[in-house]
């Protein structure tokens, strides 16, 4: 960039608007862009690639992720819920659907008929986990289970119990 | 009629080299773009992904033609070709390696120019017989970027005939048979404007301006499709190897390895692999670039070629010609 700079030389005012008009070459920041770019190629100070090869890798989910839902069982292997619809009252998706019938059991008076989940309207948002008296539905970690039609994605009241 | 012969086997030699360096470009532009973007890039198809022009290939030929309804039909088709053929043409002065060009002409350089700049019929014909507001304004701006940048090219080139002392392309090598001679070290300035004037002529980015996938869609091949897009992806690509063959021969020393060259056919064939390597670095300088600088803005482009390069190169001519002058008066004599 010598050139422009031999044929000037007349004082202050004209250097300042040359070395503006040098400026408007924008090489200064074009070689500033040039190394950071160059780092990132050659991954050096720091730079990593961040792309997990899917089928191979899998990312691994932090503690406390919300994946799909489970329901619990007690010691005796029958589901803790009591169908008392507190997680469908609270859902803000609307996603849980609960058909209450008598239990059994002495310990209990209900226990669902039909429990089931539309996975497609649910936005894993973990109210249902948190409005449940009896610690019988929480989210697990799985989060890339696949299905092949909407119905199979309406979670029955086994699945939920085997997920 | 043994002439035409050779002839004809050195365009099919260079010209089957152009075409099997196109696809590998394709596959290392897009790796490394990913690179850049810490991502890993095309890696499925064939090993390390060097299957991927292949298949994109593949999917393009089996593309539907799609033309426009109240498309200029002649022209529709004739604009990938139109912007392929001369793109290929200028490759034929190029001194490939010692000894080693289609045509010896003793205005190579014009020539060249001449022919680079008609790739702009193709891109411009083929932007406004797509009848499509985008595909014309992607060809009006390709038509006036290359007037504007075409002339900071040509007084850039001015003062490396000025040193040179020809334009004849294999005049200039010779003139820079040690890398001392190179011109990018006694045009310093020159080489700049020529290498900005080159991405623009190429439309690359940052000068990208007749695509600009972000304000035009596609620009110029917004209505293109299957094969006909194809050709003119290749023109693209046939372009900038072009044109980093030009960058080479006018700044880098052409085929000569930084020495002279001693005598036999060995050292020919070393000097074509030279001119290949030279002319993968700046082609690799084509790639950095596009994945560094975002895009200008049209009047940014102007007022960068127009008030900035233009002027830089003939100020760059003057005091080419008062340091020759001096020189001469000098050490007396023509140097």
């Amino acid at each position: 960039m010598e050139a422009p700079s031999r044929q000037s030389g007349t004082g202050e005012p004209a250097k300042a608007g040359l070395a503006r008009w040098l400026f408007f070459l924008y090489l200064p920041a074009v070689f500033k862009g040039l190394k950071n770019t160059f780092f990132h190629l050659v991954k050096a100070k720091g730079h990593r690639t961040f792309t997990v090869q899917y089928p191979e890798e899998r990312v691994t989910v932090r503690k406390g992720y919300r994946g799909e839902h489970r329901l619990k069982k007690d010691a005796e292997g029958r589901e803790k819920c009591v169908a008392c619809l507190m997680c469908q009252t609270v859902c803000p998706a609307r996603c849980i659907r609960i058909i209450a019938e008598e239990a059994p059991w002495p310990d209990r008076d209900k226990r669902p008929r039909i429990f089931e989940i539309d996975m497609l309207r649910c936005i894993y948002c973990g109210m249902c986990e948190e409005a449940c008296p009896c610690d019988a539905i929480e989210l697990t970690e799985k989060f890339n289970e696949v299905s092949t039609s909407r119905v199979d994605k309406i979670y029955t009241k086994e699945k939920l119990l085997s997920n | 009629m043994n002439e035409i012969l050779a002839g004809a086997l050195r365009a099919v030699v260079i010209f089957g080299a152009v075409m099997t360096l196109v696809p590998m470009l394709v596959l290392a532009e897009r790796r490394i773009a990913a690179w850049i973007q810490n991502r890993v890039g095309p890696n499925r198809v064939g090993p390390q992904g060097l299957l991927q022009p292949l298949a994109d290939i593949v999917k393009l030929a089996f593309k539907e033609e799609i033309i426009p309804a109240k498309a200029d039909r002649v022209l529709y088709m004739l604009g990938p070709f139109l912007a392929f053929a001369p793109a290929m043409l200028a490759f034929a002065v190029i001194p490939v390696a010692r000894d080693f060009q289609v045509a010896d002409m003793n205005i190579g350089v014009l020539f060249v120019i001449t022919v680079t700049s008609l790739g702009v019929y193709g891109i411009s014909f083929g932007g406004w017989a797509s009848n499509s507001k985008y595909s014309l304004l992607g060809g009006i701006r390709s038509s006036a970027q290359i007037i504007s940048y075409e002339i900071a090219m040509g007084l850039a080139l001015v003062s490396v005939l000025m040193t040179s002392g020809s334009v004849h392309l294999g005049k200039i090598v010779e003139s820079q048979s040690d890398i001392f001679h190179w011109n990018v070290f006694r045009q310093p300035v020159a080489f700049l404007i020529f290498l900005a004037a080159a991405f623009a002529e190429n439309n690359r980015l940052p000068f990208d301006l007749p695509e600009c996938e972000a304000e035009l869609v596609g620009g110029y091949h917004t209505e293109y499709s299957g094969m006909k897009f194809a050709v003119y992806f290749l023109a693209e690509y046939v372009a900038m190897i072009v044109m980093s063959s030009l960058i080479v021969t006018l700044f880098l020393g052409g085929w000569s390895p930084g020495f002279p060259l001693p005598e036999g056919a060995l050292w020919t064939v070393i000097s074509a692999g030279v001119f290949t390597l030279k002319a993968l670095v700046v082609l690799f300088l084509y790639i950095w670039v596009r994945w560094t600088l975002p895009r200008f803005r049209y009047d940014q482009l102007m007022k960068l070629g127009w008030k900035g390069l233009v002027p830089l190169a003939m100020v760059n001519i003057v005091v080419t010609g008062l340091v020759t002058a001096l020189w001469d008066a000098i050490s007396g004599g023509p140097a």
